[in-house]
């Protein structure tokens, strides 16, 4: 295997909560609890779960939005998350991100030019002005914005428009890997098929390497490489996309997919048993699924699975899986 | 004779002075007892606003400026404020969006159940309680008896989406019209909802119509469909046969661009723009700039609906 561009190891996250004022309980929330992925070049890793996953804070963890309590990120083979500052930013350069709400990532106030030339000005300031002109307008001709729009505000936009604005914003620099934060979830259904097929044309034209966050899986079917199944703060399944749709190992899994609405009807005449996430301040001991799940033993109650290699590639944390 | 039939609705909003633009321009709706109808559109096509207009819930400065809202019969739009009162959230209700705006956060469960039934219902404060806990046994509450005294932030999105609908069961209304009742919901919670208000629509014999911009949700739980774009259906007809078979651009194109229906790895489709605002609507057929059927007489005039699609170029459908 090539060495890949990113690398957690044991990637944890905890928030202090806020404490009752007669409390001696320090409550804290565990986001993530020792995450290892490591993401190949070129490839689109997608990561997928319910809200309060861990999904969010994982893409903001690698991008040094949040700091780590625990563990290792690493970019091409280098430490980033203990790095300093002037270090880090050349780094950052390379490592962009699209938000999920066109709507609050773009400053009101900041014409669509200014949006797009601060990353260059910001990060690699030795740039002179001409190429950061230059770089602007090639960058808007590629995520198909008219050069017009350069001295517009972004209430003048639409939701779709806006997004290919801020894909344009986190491609300006030139990045080799991409986190995109439902990029395509604030969006109406037929704008949602044009900013997909952008990302995809812009991973084929430059190469990119995409951290593609969602909850939709009809989407990671059609758009990802492979796919992370997150549930509270761990990954439960790390697979091909292909052999995750194809042979779900982990019940969260199966219940990912099951949820799925199916435009043939017809899976939803079954009531289902009303199911949510533990608290994630108390985790339950063992499993985390277990509650909701329908194989849990005692052991599950008790042992917490580790993700484990299966024969057909996918790994998996569960005690009943084969 | 239908039991709910809106014909040639109209709401507008006032532009300026004298000027109006028209949120709705004529939507006619039939749904018999017990019928599930998914009103598909893209944000600001109108289908809330049609929610909201049958209910005669259009706030000023917007208002109903034509048509009938027929409900046995009656139309709502003339009825006096009090005896609409005795119609909503009694004979039909609503579900919105965002359980955490619908409920009340001051109090509790059990006080806001019982306060719907008391103002429609002349019942005693332990048949009320008594009703409401079995209501919340039915949408599979755990520990219905101890959730009525806890308040909405106590309960998951989840759990406050499924005391909505005990709310909206109580008073055995004949309609729930369901206002993207899961958008703000996970893919899990999405389904345990939508098969449970299935369910109870199914053996209640509840008509149901539900507003959405998923057509894998409507596909699921509807049996006719509605396709508003801009204003207006678009396309109308049983769910299987849309689905399968769309014969209006819109709604073709809508499907093809489905992630699900595209080989993977291989482009989507995509309609190329996007939904005129309606204070800026092209003339003739509002989606002729994005159609690529479109001819000089969709530039020039809106095709009606005719045979289930406002098309003057249907696709071939079924039939062929």
């Amino acid at each position: 295997m090539t060495q890949p561009i990113i690398e957690t190891r044991g990637l944890e996250m905890r928030f202090a909560l806020p404490t009752h004022f007669l409390s001696r309980e320090k409550p804290v929330l565990h986001a993530l609890n020792g995450v290892d992925v490591a993401i190949q070049p070129g490839e689109t890793f997608c990561v997928v779960g319910e809200s309060g996953c861990g999904k969010t804070t994982l893409g903001r963890a690698i991008m040094g939005l949040l700091t780590p309590s625990a563990g290792e990120i690493l970019f091409r083979g280098q430490r980033i998350d203990t790095m300093d500052e002037k270090r880090r930013k050349p780094i950052r350069a390379e490592m962009q991100m699209v938000f999920q709400n066109p709507y609050a990532s773009l400053n009101p106030r900041r014409n669509v030019f200014d949006t797009l030339a601060e990353p260059i000005r910001h990060l690699l300031p030795d740039t002179p002005a001409a190429e950061v002109r230059e770089q602007v307008e090639s960058v808007l001709a590629a995520t198909g914005c008219d050069p017009s729009w350069q001295r517009r505000l972004p209430h003048e936009f639409s939701g779709g428009q806006r997004q290919r604005i801020a894909i344009a914003r986190a491609l300006v620099t030139n990045p080799a890997f991409v986190v995109a934060d439902e990029p395509i979830s604030a969006l109406d259904v037929s704008i949602q098929a044009q900013i997909l097929n952008l990302l995809t044309d812009l991973q084929a034209d430059r190469g990119l390497t995409y951290l593609f966050i969602t909850h939709d899986l009809s989407v990671v079917e059609h758009f990802g490489t492979r796919v992370a199944v997150m549930y509270l703060g761990r990954v439960m399944e790390l697979a091909q996309v292909e052999t995750i749709f194809a042979q779900p190992k982990h019940p969260y899994t199966r219940l990912l997919l099951e949820a799925i609405p199916k435009l043939d009807g017809g899976s939803f005449d079954k009531p289902r048993t009303p199911g949510e996430l533990p608290d994630p301040v108390n985790p339950p001991p063992g499993c985390p699924f277990a509650p909701r799940c329908s194989l849990a033993d005692a052991r599950c109650h008790a042992e917490r699975p580790e993700l484990r290699g299966l024969e057909n590639g996918t790994q998996v944390a569960c005690h009943h899986s084969a | 004779m239908a039991m709910l039939e809106v014909q040639d609705l109209h709401v507008a909003f006032p532009r300026g002075k004298r000027d109006e633009v028209e949120a709705l321009r004529g939507v006619n709706l039939q749904l018999e007892k017990g019928e599930r109808l998914g009103v598909v559109g893209e944000s600001g096509a109108g289908k809330s606003m049609l929610a909201f207009a049958i209910l005669n819930l259009i706030a000023a400065p917007g208002r109903v400026s034509q048509g009938r809202v027929m409900f046995h019969g009656q139309d709502l739009l003339k009825l006096s404020d009090r005896k609409i009162r005795g119609i909503r959230g009694n004979r039909i209700s609503m579900i919105f969006q965002d359980p955490m705006v619908t409920l009340n956060p001051v109090l509790t469960i059990g006080t806001q159940m019982i306060e719907t039934l008391k103002a429609h219902r002349r019942i005693s404060d332990r048949d009320a309680r008594k009703l409401c806990i079995e209501r919340l046994k039915q949408v599979a509450i755990p520990s219905a008896e101890s959730r009525m005294d806890a308040y909405p932030h106590e309960l998951s999105g989840g759990l406050r989406q499924r005391v909505v609908i005990a709310i909206a069961l109580l008073t055995d209304p004949e309609l729930i019209i369901a206002d993207e009742p899961t958008t703000a919901l996970d893919v899990t919670i999405q389904a345990e909802i939508m098969s449970l208000i299935l369910k109870l629509c199914r053996e209640n014999d509840v008509a149901l119509i539900l507003i959405t911009h998923d057509l894998g949700v409507v596909a699921e739980v509807t049996e006719r469909i509605m396709i508003m774009y801009a204003g207006l259906c678009v396309e109308e007809g049983p769910t299987k046969q849309i689905i399968t078979a769309p014969r209006h651009p819109y709604t073709s194109g809508l499907l093809k661009a489905l992630p699900q229906n595209a080989g993977r790895g291989q482009r989507l489709y995509q309609i190329p723009g996007s939904m005129p605002p309606i204070t800026a609507l092209p003339r003739g057929c509002a989606y002729h700039p994005r159609c690529e059927f479109a001819d000089n007489g969709c530039r020039t005039r809106i095709p009606p609906l005719q045979g289930g699609v406002a098309c003057f170029n249907p696709l071939k459908g079924a039939s062929s």
